[in-house]
């Protein structure tokens, strides 16, 4: 139900949501062709259940409603409930791909008892626009399968939890298919069932299957007479440093290096470096204003730092002043206290880095690029650039003719005198000035990349001319004379050899 | 120079006859800032004579192009500097205005971590004035980063340049096989303002296929009638600015 909520929840700020007479599913990519991922409630109502295929579903039901279910979204949603959900407990982990476990061990007293924490974890769900099924056990296996398959709201105390367990499938144990399967087939459906098992025979039926799938182990867990501990993802480490003022300014250049040497000696301390930073600005009329940075390495030098703000803080508008202002590490990379050289000298590649971080500030991220380059016949195509903070400089591809040295972007159309159609110009004429050919080599012909150009793209034949005067051009003809593919053809100028 | 002889006479000696200029391309020192002009403003020969006359080290090259000069004279073919003889990393920066060209190239000179700074800058804008050189030049002196500017368009103003020179193209070399054909480059280079070394005008050739990085580069005298045995002067036929 998390995909389908979340869905809804995407989907209605763009458009309008189907009505709720009309099934919603949502579709993943199966072994053949797309699955059902989720259903919803009028889907489910109908008997769709997920994992059957979308085309099987759509023949009963022509008025499907299919959407694309977005997986990864449904991920990082829970990672960041799993860290909201620690409002009632300190320890919390996602369960399977659509549930939370929570160790409330000596935490309930504080939201006033069980049934009153129960309902208001349900509440804050609901304020989401996500349904929790929520109950509680003494073990985690119990209290996952009572919120899967049990009534709502279940509370389990130890001295009823064998009983409660004992109505509840098997599966409720979160076995896999087969094992599943193997157990119907025995006759043992229900949890109960198989308690009632006696110990050695299930211990040397299962006896060479792996702790995480094995029924008995599984069964101990639920029934808590193994340890089942939880293991809690630690919090993310914020890294911000606050700045509150007495009363509101209008100029937030005087507190940045207060702000800035707090957050570095916070990063210094957990031997991290910022690679991205905003200051945020809280304006007494209580809207907020932001800036943002990145650097090509993690620094922790405020310094630095103070000064990639250089001139981004003009463009901040603080309307009738601001009294509280953060910067915030928004992500940080493990920089560690070691020295770098053993000879003494600086290390030059931190000051490169430096040298990009003052430079993108300044000119954004699309102006300061190293070349990439990617394997193409076009020569224009062959050059790509890359930000410098996000890229590394890479080598240069070994060409094997003879390119330009500077190329004209893009390339400028000549008109030219040939003897022949085929050959090269004798004379050619760029920005007002007439050239006369002294020397030519070539052709030198680029075909159409045809997995890439549009249809009817035509040839380059391209030349390298010397003029009288000395200058080497890089001139080409495009296409050739009745291929087909329009008039008569044209000549560019595309670049110059040193 | 005087010496004091036996007769209480003053006597001059003859000065010393100052050996002829080398023809090189590496004075004594670290160059601060070079200035090189176009001959025409499209010229590629200055593009060539910069990447001819790199430090030798693989640090990265800082090259800043403004708008002007990347749609006038073109954008540097990364892609064809291997096959040119210089394999080393190169970041570009594109910016709108001269400003920022001289602004990044002041950050870039600062900066020991790079090997050098190539700047462009077309026709010649108000910004780009004495002040703004001689900024440059100070901070390239500290460094001891090689500072290029290419002023394409530009009549020669003043300039706190410790070298500038004035680059044409000339016909290139006879090509080996094909006497049709184009072949090595050559170029008219002339060092018309210089701090520690003589002007001069010289023949540049430039061989990309050469084993060392030295060997690529050299400078010959320029072939004039003249009597013999004079230096490399500069030629009068052009005044420098």
């Amino acid at each position: 139900m998390l995909s389908i909520e979340r869905w809804v929840r995407v989907i209605s700020q763009y458009r309008t949501v189907p009505g709720a007479d009309v099934p919603v599913v949502l579709s993943r990519s199966g072994p053949h062709g797309p699955v059902i991922h989720c259903a919803g409630p009028t889907a489910q109502a109908r008997g769709i259940l997920a994992g059957a295929r979308v085309v099987d579903v759509q023949a009963i039901h022509p008025d499907l409603h299919v959407e694309a279910a977005e997986i990864d979204g449904d991920e990082a949603l829970l990672q960041r409930l799993v860290h909201w959900s620690r409002r009632w407990c300190p320890w919390s982990v996602q369960d399977d791909d659509d549930g939370l476990l929570l160790d409330v061990t000596g935490a309930t007293h504080l939201f006033g008892g069980e049934v009153a924490m129960l309902r208001d974890i349900s509440q804050r769900f609901a304020m989401q626009g996500l349904t929790a099924r929520v109950a509680l056990a003494p073990t985690r296996g119990a209290a996952q399968a009572f919120a899967r398959f049990g009534p709502f709201n279940t509370i389990a105390t130890k001295d009823d939890l064998a009983l409660r367990l004992a109505p509840l499938p098997v599966t409720a144990l979160r076995l896999d298919d087969q094992t599943a399967r193997l157990l119907h087939r025995l006759g043992l459906k229900t949890v109960g069932a198989l308690a009632d098992v006696p110990r050695v025979a299930l211990m040397r039926r299962f006896a060479n299957m792996p702790t995480d799938r094995n029924p008995l182990i599984l069964l101990d867990r639920a029934m808590g007479k193994t340890t089942e501990p939880l293991n809690a993802p630690p919090d993310p480490l914020q890294f911000i440093a606050r700045s509150r003022l007495a009363e509101p300014v209008l100029d937030p250049v005087p507190h940045l290096k207060g702000l800035a040497e707090k957050l570095c000696q916070d990063l210094a301390e957990a031997e991290k470096g910022a690679r991205q930073l905003q200051l945020t600005i809280y304006r007494i009329d209580g809207e907020w204003r932001r800036v943002r940075i990145a650097t090509a390495r993690a620094s922790r030098d405020a310094a630095h730092i103070v000064r990639l703000f250089d001139g981004k803080l003009d463009s901040i508008d603080p309307g009738f002043g601001f009294d509280l202002l953060t910067l915030e590490a928004s992500q940080v990379e493990p920089v560690s206290r070691v020295q770098e050289r053993l000879d003494g000298k600086r290390d030059t590649n931190a000051d490169v880095a430096g040298l990009l971080d003052r430079l993108t500030a300044r000119f954004g991220q699309d102006k300061v690029v190293w070349p990439a380059w990617s394997e193409t016949h076009k020569p224009e195509r062959v050059e790509q650039r890359v930000p410098a903070l996000q890229g590394t400089p890479s080598a240069a591809p070994v060409l094997t003719r003879e390119r330009p040295i500077r190329i004209l972007k893009p390339a400028e159309e000549v008109s030219v005198l040939y003897a022949v159609p085929e050959g090269p110009p004798s004379q050619f004429r760029w920005r007002r000035v007439v050239y006369q050919t002294a020397r030519y080599a070539g052709p030198e012909r680029i075909a159409p990349e045809w997995w890439l150009d549009r249809p009817g793209t035509r040839l380059r034949d391209y030349y390298k001319i010397e003029v009288r005067d000395g200058h080497r051009f890089w001139l080409y003809r495009e296409g050739l004379v009745n291929d087909g593919r329009g008039g008569a053809p044209r000549w560019f100028l595309h670049g110059f050899f040193a | 120079m005087g010496i004091e002889s036996s007769y209480g006479q003053i006597v001059r000696l003859p000065k010393r006859v100052s050996a002829p200029p080398v023809a090189s391309t590496q004075p004594e020192g670290p160059v601060a800032l070079t200035d090189v002009l176009p001959a025409q403003p499209f010229d590629p020969a200055a593009t060539g004579f910069i990447l001819a006359s790199l430090p030798d080290n693989d640090s990265p090259v800082l090259w800043i192009q403004d708008h002007m000069s990347g749609r006038e004279n073109g954008h540097l073919y990364v892609a064809s500097l291997r096959g040119f003889g210089v394999n080393r990393a190169i970041l570009q920066v594109q910016v709108s205005h001269p400003r920022d060209v001289l602004w990044a190239m002041e950050e870039g000179a600062a900066c020991a971590g790079i090997s050098a700074v190539v700047g462009e800058i077309h026709g010649a804008p108000p910004v780009l004035d004495f002040t703004a050189t001689k900024r440059l030049a100070m901070r390239a002196e500290v460094s001891g980063v090689a500072v290029f500017l290419i002023r394409s368009a530009d009549p020669g103003g003043l300039s706190a340049a410790r070298e500038r020179w004035r680059i044409g193209t000339r016909p290139s070399q006879p090509h080996p096989h094909d006497s049709k054909a184009p072949s090595l480059p050559q170029w008219d280079v002339e060092l018309f303002r210089a701090r520690g070394r003589s002007p001069g005008r010289w023949v540049a050739h430039y061989d990309p296929a050469a084993q060392r990085a030295t060997d690529r580069f050299r400078l010959v005298s320029h072939a004039f009638d003249r009597a013999l045995g004079q230096s490399d002067q500069p030629v009068s036929h052009r005044s420098g600015g």
